[in-house]
């Protein structure tokens, strides 16, 4: 394991070097909001905040993407073929990425990323992105990440951990892009390693212990799904629920999107953007027909998705990563920790 | 426990134990500091884990839309009137609903509290007009009526104007002088500033629409911005389409908005939303004398014509 030593002075000489080579992005405040963005010439990662409101799953994933293309201009060549638009792959880095996001994009990948299908857009972004992620060192209070397999110091997904100690970061290299990244902003003090892994240890597990909440997945794989998808307590859940679409657009692990065409003048276009199954017209069918057309079909929908469809399907803990968005942002405070543990615990032989 | 809570959970279960309503909408305490959000009782009991505090920022008008049952509510004064539209706008009968009005003094603005201090709130505490907040090795002790909401600050109908019981004595209703002061000062902006303002204010919507959801006034079945056959606007990020949204769920609300700030307690990157209303609620105020949801008893201005109404804004 690699260890390099960052001095807080030397900081923004290497960001600044590393644009050179890689388009950055990282968190910024925009009208009061931490977002992850792509940075601008002058502007710098803030890797101090608490959790960023929308999270960096945009960098791969852009909440519009414009996906194919065409002129509907017949004296053009090609006119009326729909094109894949040239966009910009070249390398990327996501600055202060946190590693429960960074575990996030882990999830996301297994929607993206199959045997069966590849979906070029995010894998060609994935592909040329590094991660540089940034320890948690004080979890916010709406920190469940360990509970759902991350945690505060997770090294999933990530190229380089930083580890924040004041004046300096220790970087851990996790693999060789990360390393690729380091060497090219500049960072090339290797520090002692085992005091180093030391020093990170003692703070991990400082980290670790703030983190109170915890949540119980255990059982949630060994439920009957139809047990599950019938329990009673769905209707009283959801019934406060305004079915917007904050809670999916917050989070890190949502990846449903839309596809719509947009024409105008001589030009055509085939966007993707964010979808929401909170929406009554995420299932609509063209029939009119509706299988979720009642709320608390599509809050049962989102929680059972998150937390026992996908855990069946892939065998890869939950499709959460306990980053606490949802929980924060959701305007009457539907809370899938409780809702994570009253399916955990639910047994139908209580009811009966 | 305060006196309204106290209250609430009294009437509340006394209603839903002798039957008279199926079930009673209030609020109850969230899992997070700050955060009193809907609920609903169905019980005596359940009726138990009723809350009134100054973070009760929501308006459960919302929850009554084409509901069959029959329903308890807790009103404070701009919920009440957001009932009275309902009714009118035939969402709702009046014998559907048993108001408990909640005679109020006003919610804060939960994000002008939490930039008080430099991390986390862990724990809120009201008595009376006076709040305490702690942190991680914080406190302040703030005084509630500094840290009001935008739209309580200049509330007039802090009483409920309706209701069917009350959990307290009638406050006093405040003498507004200039009371849209707000509004004056964006329409007193250049064309290029005044656009500039609204740019910015949209510059991070996301299009969740819980700013809609949240509002009781958007209850049609399906909304402009989400019908296709024909479709009125695109869904994307494009700004054009974002601004079309504001601008028109503002204009169906004209005539109809009582200020009741739910839209901006709901918007998850803290958009002020009410600008695009406010100047509404001016405009039907100053060319019809008219506040939404205040009577049963005489219908809204742009439902009717009267040869006199004025038409000074057409240009
Ligand atoms: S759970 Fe909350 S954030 Fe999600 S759709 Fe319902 S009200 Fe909106
Ligand atoms: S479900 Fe909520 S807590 Fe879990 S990853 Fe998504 S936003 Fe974060
Ligand atoms: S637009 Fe906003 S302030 Fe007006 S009634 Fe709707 S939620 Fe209330
Ligand atoms: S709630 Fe806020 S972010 Fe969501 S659509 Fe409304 S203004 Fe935009």
């Amino acid at each position: 394991m690699k260890i390099i030593k960052i001095d807080k002075n030397d900081w923004t000489r290497g960001i600044d070097k590393s644009r050179e080579t890689y388009q950055l992005f990282g968190p910024v405040t925009d009208s009061g909001q931490s977002i992850f963005k792509q940075l601008d010439k002058n502007a710098y990662p803030e890797m101090g905040g608490t959790n960023s409101v929308m999270s960096p799953k945009s960098v791969l994933f852009p909440q519009t993407e414009k996906i194919l293309a065409a002129s509907l201009d017949a004296s053009m060549e090609n006119h009326h073929i729909m094109q894949r638009p040239a966009a910009d792959y070249s390398r990327r880095a996501v600055i202060g990425i946190r590693p429960y996001d960074a575990k996030a994009v882990r999830l996301v990948k297994l929607n993206f990323d199959t045997a069966d299908y590849r979906d070029p857009y995010w894998c060609d972004a994935h592909g040329a992105t590094t991660f540089v992620g940034l320890a948690v060192n004080q979890p916010s209070a709406v920190d469940f990440s360990i509970s759902m397999g991350s945690g505060p110091f997770g090294e999933e997904g990530l190229d380089v951990l930083l580890v924040d100690l004041e004046d300096h970061y220790l970087a851990k290299v996790l693999t060789p892009k990360g390393g690729a990244y380091l060497s090219d902003a500049g960072f090339d003090a290797a520090a002692e390693t085992d005091a180093s892994l030391t020093t990170i240890e003692t703070m991990q597990l400082a980290a670790e212990a703030a983190i109170t909440t915890t949540v119980p997945t255990d059982r949630l794989q060994e439920k009957a799904l139809l047990d599950l998808h019938g329990a009673p307590f769905w209707e009283d859940l959801a019934f406060t629920c305004i079915n917007c679409g904050t809670c999916t657009f917050v989070c890190p692990t949502c990846w449903c999107f839309d596809i719509q065409d947009e024409t105008k003048g001589k030009s055509t276009s085939r966007f993707r953007n964010w979808d929401t199954c909170m929406s009554p017209l995420f299932t609509l069918h063209g029939s009119g027909h509706n299988p979720r057309g009642k709320k608390t079909q599509r809050v049962r929908q989102r929680f059972m998705h998150k937390l026992k469809y996908f855990l069946d399907k892939y065998d890869q803990g939950t499709m959460c990563v306990g980053c606490g968005r949802c929980v924060e942002k959701c305007p009457v405070n539907i809370d899938i920790r409780s809702i994570c543990s009253t399916m955990n615990a639910y047994d139908p032989k209580d009811v009966a | 426990m305060n006196n309204y809570t106290k209250n609430i959970r009294k009437i509340s279960s006394n209603l839903l134990e002798d039957g008279r309503v199926d079930l009673v909408l209030g609020f109850k305490r969230g899992t997070l500091p700050m955060a009193s959000v809907p609920g609903i009782a169905r019980t005596p009991e359940e009726a138990q884990g009723f809350v009134w505090d100054t973070n009760c920022r929501l308006n459960l008008a919302n929850y009554i839309t084409d509901q069959k049952e029959k329903i308890g509510i807790i009103a404070k004064g701009c919920d009440s009137r957001n009932i009275v539209n309902h009714i009118m706008e035939n969402k709702i009968p009046r014998d559907q609903v048993y108001i408990i009005g909640v005679p109020c003094t006003g919610m804060v603005d939960k994000n002008r509290i939490r930039a008080l201090l430099d991390d986390e709130i862990k724990e809120f505490k009201e008595e009376g007009e006076v709040i305490l907040i702690r942190g991680a090795g914080q406190e302040r002790v703030l005084d509630k009526e500094a840290y009001l909401r935008d739209n309580c600050k200049i509330c007039t109908h802090r009483n409920p104007v309706i209701h069917d019981d009350l959990v307290g004595a009638l406050v006093k209703e405040q003498k507004i002088e200039d009371p849209f002061r707000d509004v004056a000062a964006i329409e007193a902006m250049e064309g290029e500033e005044r656009w500039n303002h609204f740019e910015g204010l949209l510059s991070n919507c996301i299009r969740c629409y819980a700013c809609r959801n949240a509002c009781p006034l958007c209850y049609c079945p399906a909304c402009f911005v989400d019908e296709s056959k024909p479709q009125w606007i695109g869904k994307g990020q494009d700004p054009t389409d974002i601004r079309t949204f504001h601008f028109l769920r503002a204009y169906h609300c004209a005539g109809r908005c009582t200020d009741c700030g739910a839209c901006e307690e709901a918007c998850p990157m803290d958009i002020q939303v009410r600008d695009f209303t406010r100047k509404l609620v001016k405009d039907s105020f100053e060319i019809y004398g008219w506040e939404p949801g205040l009577t049963l008893d005489r219908r809204p201005p742009l439902e009717t014509f009267k040869p006199e109404d004025s038409d000074k804004f057409i240009k």
